[in-house]
């Protein structure tokens, strides 16, 4: 029996994955900003796009509410919330690694932590490591990417866009 | 595929701003029914977004300058008294940055580049000026909502719009045009022959199946 606590509503919810970069949950990604239990008991999950037109987002809200009806929350509310902006600098460490692993540059920290940061970092190529890597194109096969190739082991990869 | 993710980016903020004006509304209608069954006349853009995508150049060009007062419109919308404004301006003044760059690499490429692409450039350029000057308009309700905090009065983008888009001519080595004619009307449901193609396209899919999903 599992008893229906905050905590596992939010385990539950967290563990929904990105359905365009499945090795990614929406936790990881930031784009799950809140989850709570309104006056009436029912789950509240509170979401933010990654851009305007991410046509995931449907598919966001329906998995969020297969997995609390699978969970055994039976009533349950998805929001949407454009403000504050989402920002790549909500996708988690955990995140970013998982992104590497799967051959996606992660995107680059935008907001510096205690101290400047150095403008026009290079983009690291996910799978040789090398440094020496140029954009091919600034758009890619889904909003959130751009298309990059390194110049050393020359294999071309997606690059997630540092918003 | 650059135009693809700039499309559904526009087409995000779109939706956006039309789900909160049938919400302000209030009588009924969703987003899907400002979008797909208002007639010509009831939609009130300005012409400059009317123009088919033709020619890759006249498509930069556009770009270029549309971006342009999109980014300052967004930018100042940000601190809009309303909020849900505010927000939908937050989020799209990094999309529109982003769409700004794009143009701004192709038209000093193509400027800057070879004589057959820098000519066609400047036609671009030539085609696209004509309905600069209805960007900056503006009308009665927009100078009455900008004096409320809540909108913008376009006029005002003007300097800031002519900066930028000089600076980036200058660098293509083209030439700021001159219009022989100016397009206007658009704010008041008056358009050009290319829109009516451009909603029968859209609309046509939804009024034949009404009510259709999947």
């Amino acid at each position: 029996m599992v008893t229906l606590t905050l905590e596992h509503a939010y385990e539950v919810v967290a563990a929904v994955l990105d359905p365009e970069v499945p090795v990614l949950t929406i936790a990881d990604l930031g784009v799950l900003r809140d989850v709570a239990f309104d006056d009436d008991g029912a789950v509240e999950v509170t979401i933010t796009p990654t851009y305007s037109g991410c046509p995931a987002m449907d598919a966001i809200r329906t998995d969020i509410g297969r997995a609390l009806t699978d969970g055994g929350f039976p009533a349950f509310r998805v929001r949407t919330v454009l403000s504050p902006a989402w920002t790549t600098d909500w996708m988690s460490d955990e995140g970013k690694r998982k992104l590497l692993a799967y051959g996606i540059a992660p995107p680059t920290r935008r907001t510096p932590e205690g101290g400047p940061v150095a403008v026009g970092l290079s983009v690291r190529c996910p799978q040789c490591g090398s440094p020496d890597t140029r954009e091919t194109s600034r758009f890619g096969s889904t909003a959130c990417k751009a298309l990059w190739v390194c110049t050393s082991c020359k294999e071309p990869f997606d690059s997630f866009k540092a918003i | 595929m650059a135009l693809g993710n700039i499309g559904l980016d526009l087409l995000g903020q779109a939706r956006s701003l039309l789900s909160y004006a049938a919400e302000r509304e209030d009588v009924g209608r969703t987003e899907d029914d400002l979008a797909f069954l208002r007639d010509e006349r009831a939609f009130v853009n300005v012409q400059m977004v009317e123009h088919p995508n033709d020619d890759f150049a006249v498509t930069m060009a556009r770009q270029l300058l549309f971006s342009t007062y999109q980014l300052g419109l967004y930018d100042r919308l940000q601190t809009s008294a309303d909020e849900t404004l505010a927000g939908v301006a937050a989020k799209a003044v990094k999309e529109v940055d982003y769409h700004r760059d794009h143009a701004t690499k192709w038209v000093l490429r193509l400027g800057d580049g070879t004589e057959e692409s820098h000519r066609r450039m400047q036609n671009g350029l030539d085609r696209m000026w004509p309905f600069v000057d209805e960007l900056f308009a503006g009308d009665d309700l927009e100078r009455a909502l900008a004096g409320d905090g809540v909108a913008v009065d376009s006029a005002a983008l003007r300097p800031e719009w002519d900066a930028y888009v000089d600076g980036v001519l200058s660098e293509a080595t083209l030439e700021r045009p001159t219009a022989s004619w100016t397009g206007s009307g658009g704010r008041r449901g008056v358009h050009t022959e290319a829109f009516g193609y451009l909603l029968a396209e859209m609309q046509h899919l939804h009024r034949s199946h009404p009510g259709a999903s999947w």
